[in-house]
């Protein structure tokens, strides 16, 4: 008798969903609309809603809108999700998940979720420097968002590090708030599009440093300079600001169960199967080529049907 | 009384966007502050919160940095 109630309370607390979505990016979102149509039993788990569509500037490549923001289309996602009702989980972190029995248990910081199977659609997010001081300065004059924080750096000298596009876009943003920009790269020459590196070249607010490495971020409470090393020699660089823009980097790091490739993108098949049957993965965080909000939203659609179809064929015993 | 809110924060931050939507949701009435228009607030938010980082909400004195739904709502007493 005891053990039965014991069993039951266990069955009370994790209750088994048809589907767990990690994330509610393009992918994840259109994937839960996907999945609310197919009225499955189902849950949303992200750590924030848009993904990197809502931190796009202008956006006109997705069918539909022939110019629409970056967080105005993450706006019109959300509605979008919204409106089914869907239950979510925001601000909520996966840890990890592993199979257990006919499914997965999935782990976040706040609690465990059963499920019968899992759509991986976490995304990327911004690469770090890995450097001494980048996390103590984290906010503190560091960010990995010019369009957030660069109107607090009015009249500062700040640096750029990277040197493709959005290093480039950080730049031109900067260009109108700071005193003055020094772009450090570890490349020869800056590598974006040739109309943004005109603007930023001929501007008298910037220094490019080429063949340079970040190899400190120092100061006291806030940020107040870096050290940066070129052709062996260290020197150090007065700023108040540091904008890493060095690229973008899979949120894989929970998916120890799952086959990734050497940048840590989760390899899927046609049909966003990974290695591990019942968990599907979708958009940036896969190794699907081109990253682009339109691909990953169809991802995430065939992510759902393949989930849709694998529940069929895999019906739950007893 | 309701609680004195403000929320320092910049139009361009998805974060920013989230935490107003989710003060409007529960009816909470607050002040927003421009950061990126008024340099003077940007730097009582740096002063407030000892970082950078938009938003910083000021509920009645308990500062909250970034979206922290948690936070906001112990803060409100939601």
């Amino acid at each position: 008798m005891v053990l039965i109630k014991k069993r039951l309370k266990t069955r009370l607390v994790y209750k088994m969903y048809d589907l767990i979505i990690i994330g509610a990016g393009p992918a994840g979102i259109t994937a839960s609309v996907y999945a609310a149509r197919k009225r499955m039993n189902f849950l949303v788990i992200s750590r924030d809603i848009g993904g990197q569509t809502a931190w796009s500037g202008d956006i006109e490549n997705y069918t539909g809108y022939q110019f629409i923001s970056g967080p105005e289309l993450a706006a019109k996602f959300e509605e979008h999700m919204r409106q089914y009702k869907i239950p979510l989980k925001e601000t909520e972190e996966v840890e990890d998940f592993r199979r257990d029995g006919d499914g997965f248990i999935v782990k976040t910081a706040k609690g465990e979720y059963r499920s019968r199977t899992v759509i991986v659609a976490s995304g990327k997010r911004s690469k770090e420097l890995g450097v001494p001081g980048e996390k103590e300065f984290k906010n503190r004059g560091l960010t990995y968002c010019a369009t957030c924080d660069g109107p607090l750096f009015s009249g500062k000298d700040v640096a750029v590090i990277g040197g493709g596009n959005s290093a480039l876009d950080a730049a031109i943003q900067l260009m109108k708030i700071a005193r003055h920009i020094t772009i450090v790269t570890s490349a020869g020459s800056l590598t974006g599009d040739s109309v943004m590196r005109e603007q930023v070249e001929t501007s008298p607010l910037v220094t490019v440093m080429n063949n340079a490495r970040v190899a400190a971020v120092t100061g006291d409470k806030f940020v107040s300079g870096i050290t940066i090393v070129k052709n062996g020699l260290e020197e150090k660089l007065q700023v108040q600001g540091v904008f890493v823009e060095i690229g973008l980097t899979p949120n894989s790091y929970f998916c120890t169960i799952l086959e990734k490739n050497q940048i840590g993108e989760i390899k899927v098949t046609i049909q966003n199967e990974t290695n591990v049957p019942g968990v599907f993965a979708c958009g940036d965080v896969t190794d699907v080529p081109e990253k682009q909000i339109i691909i990953a939203a169809g991802e995430g659609a065939k992510a759902a049907l393949g989930v849709f179809r694998y529940l069929i064929q895999n019906p739950l015993h007893g | 009384m309701p609680k004195q809110v403000k929320v320092y924060s910049t139009p361009t931050c998805p974060y920013c966007i989230r935490a107003k939507q989710y003060l409007k949701e529960n009816n909470v009435t607050f002040e927003d502050i421009d950061v990126s228009a008024h340099e003077d607030a940007g730097q009582e938010m740096i002063q407030k919160s000892g970082q950078m980082g938009v938003p910083v909400l000021d509920i009645e004195g308990t500062i909250v940095v970034g979206f922290d739904k948690e936070k906001i709502k112990n803060a409100l007493g939601l």
